[in-house]
């Protein structure tokens, strides 16, 4: 693989500056100027990425793999740049190993689905943990309803983080899968995901690691991780929705079976039988998100130029302002790690008296984009003790003036509702 | 912009949210259905016992928001007494009054459902205040097929 892409590491990071490069920031919300703090859910797009999505549909517009034509070609040649691109970005890995999917819920899927088909049966077990977003989560509910396979979970202690001594007890050699989330979407927390992966691994287990979180915040390097398979997806990181990554070690991926078949995933057809095209593309059945995977390809540019760990830098500092801010304001119930070490920067949180709904409601009056609901997380809301909760999410263009809007607006609330 | 919100959070809205009427047990009710909303995790439970035809009590227990429980408690105080075919009426008119731009008739008092009108202006919680009235006019329609129901979502 080429050698890791150049990164002119700017720290501290000007998030007054950057925000100029996100059109949308600049809009209203009920005639408020808008405060995006549901960057969990999905960030929003600097003017280069929406550039480079309308610069394809204009100049390069075609399909890919399948023409001979330069239209073609360009729109080939962009798409395989981009999974290029992310194999540097996530540590140098072969670009065979890089497949595109839609997002990290399709690729959770198709490594599901391969568990579902081959290798598991009744003796087998998959360990999760408590705080699983539902796309790693259900498939492998399906996984071992289908397989008979026991699902375990490693559980989660009082200060929202993994109880690691449990790991232990837990971990045999009847373990196949050890699927973890690298941070949770809900809590913040960031898992020891490369020491999990190395005690999976002296039994023999295989560890499916969702990045969706992760890749957008921090400097991600798949193979120090000691991952076999990652997910993430391209929307939580400045790029278009549609778009995921799996990443698997090529001889795990090389003997997983396709889920999708038709188009662009074949090496030779007859009327009696197919094979399979190589890696990444068998993964890649028909038609794909040629536009978002070459607009993804901006994304990555624009957060390598000012460097993943100025990111996570600028969050961490987000995380501690808001920590404090939301601590002095009283009455409020924190779901996650109160401290900053080894937290990412979603904040979930409860106002005492205020459902989360009607707080959501009221701070989308002040412009205030949050998240209220489970979060794709009910088995972990159940575990908190709560139906619901209220969730901040920053990003690098967010500032401490953000933070100063929501708890202004948090207390604002709280005086509304009379708690 | 608060004009909004108060319209939303009216005190009428508030004052049922926090003493929410019928909020009782209902031994052996004639209709029984429960309705979720899974992406905000409000749940309702309608119970309603009737009598020749008349709703004679009800009991509605709501774990939600200020708009599902507020809605849930003015269904309670509004249904109970009436004919079953006058509550299905006035469950689709509550309907038309969330989703349409149809105004309440001026036929009669309606009690303090006028209130719940604000929630139009906040089209992401019109299903917050819809869910106890579908929870129960589905509940209605599986007793009048002698049937059971699987609970209901208005998401």
């Amino acid at each position: 693989m080429s050698s890791a892409a150049p990164q002119t590491i700017e720290t501290p990071l000007d998030a007054r500056r950057l925000r100029g490069d996100f059109p949308i920031l600049a809009r209203e919300v009920r005639g408020r100027p808008l405060v995006y703090l549901d960057n969990a859910a999905t960030t929003q797009k600097p003017a280069r990425v929406i550039d480079a999505l309308q610069h394809y549909y204009t100049h390069s517009n075609s399909n890919v793999h399948r023409g001979i034509h330069t239209l073609a070609d360009e729109a080939t040649q962009a798409y395989e740049a981009t999974r290029d691109h992310v194999a540097r970005f996530i540590g140098g890995v072969k670009r065979e190993e890089v497949v595109f999917t839609r997002g990290t819920t399709e690729a959770l899927n198709l490594v599901a689905n391969h568990w579902m088909l081959h290798e598991l049966g009744p003796e087998d077990k998959i360990l999760l943990t408590e705080m699983e977003h539902h796309a790693n989560l259900v498939p492998w509910l399906t996984v071992a309803k289908s397989t008979g396979a026991q699902l375990i979970y490693l559980p989660i202690d009082e200060t929202y983080r993994l109880d690691m001594d449990k790991l232990t007890g837990l971990l045999d050699e009847t373990v196949k899968i050890v699927a973890v989330s690298h941070m949770s979407n809900v809590l913040g927390t960031i898992n020891p995901v490369s020491d999990i992966a190395q005690r999976a691994h002296e039994v023999g287990a295989q560890v499916v690691v969702d990045a969706a979180q992760s890749a957008p915040h921090l400097p991600l390097d798949v193979d120090a991780l000691g991952a076999d398979l990652v997910a993430f997806s391209a929307h939580k990181m400045l790029g278009p929705t549609g778009v995921g990554v799996l990443w698997g070690r090529e001889e795990l991926l090389g003997r997983m079976e396709p889920c999708q078949f038709g188009g662009e995933m074949i090496e030779w057809v007859t009327y009696e039988k197919a094979t399979w095209a190589d890696l990444p593309h068998k993964f890649e059945a028909g038609t794909p998100n040629i536009a978002g995977v070459a607009a993804f390809d901006a994304a990555l540019d624009y957060l390598e130029e000012i460097g993943m760990e100025a990111i996570h830098e600028h969050e961490v500092e987000m995380i501690t302002c808001a920590l404090d801010r939301l601590r002095d304001l009283g009455g409020i119930r924190i779901f996650g790690p109160d401290t900053f070490e080894q937290r990412g920067s979603a904040l979930s949180f409860e106002v005492e008296g205020i459902h989360p709904h009607d707080l959501s409601t009221f701070l989308d009056t002040r412009g205030v984009a949050v998240r209220a609901g489970h979060h794709c997380a009910q088995p972990l809301h159940r575990k908190m003790g709560v139906p619901a909760s209220t969730r901040a999410s920053f990003y690098l263009y967010n500032t401490t003036d953000d933070v100063d809007s929501l708890c202004s607006a948090l207390q604002e609330a709280k005086e509304y509702f009379r708690i | 912009m608060n004009d909004q919100l108060d319209e939303l959070y009216r005190d009428i809205i508030m004052d049922h949210y926090r003493t929410p009427r019928g909020k009782v047990a209902v031994e052996a009710p004639d209709v029984h259905n429960e309705g979720k909303n899974p992406s905000c995790g409000d749940e309702v439970e309608v119970n309603l016992k009737l009598s020749d035809g008349v709703v004679e009590k009800v009991g509605v227990e709501c774990i939600g928001c200020a708009i599902s429980t507020a809605s849930g408690s003015i269904l309670a105080e509004l249904v109970e007494g009436r004919p079953i075919e006058d509550v299905k009426k006035i469950a689709e008119i509550v309907k038309a009054l969330l989703t349409t731009d149809v105004d309440l008739p001026e036929d009669r008092d309606y009690g303090d459902l006028e209130a719940l009108k604000g929630v139009k202006q906040f089209p992401v919680r019109i299903k917050c205040a819809l869910l106890a009235w579908v929870t129960m006019i589905e509940g209605i329609e599986a007793y009048e097929r002698g049937e059971k129901t699987d609970a209901v979502t208005t998401e």
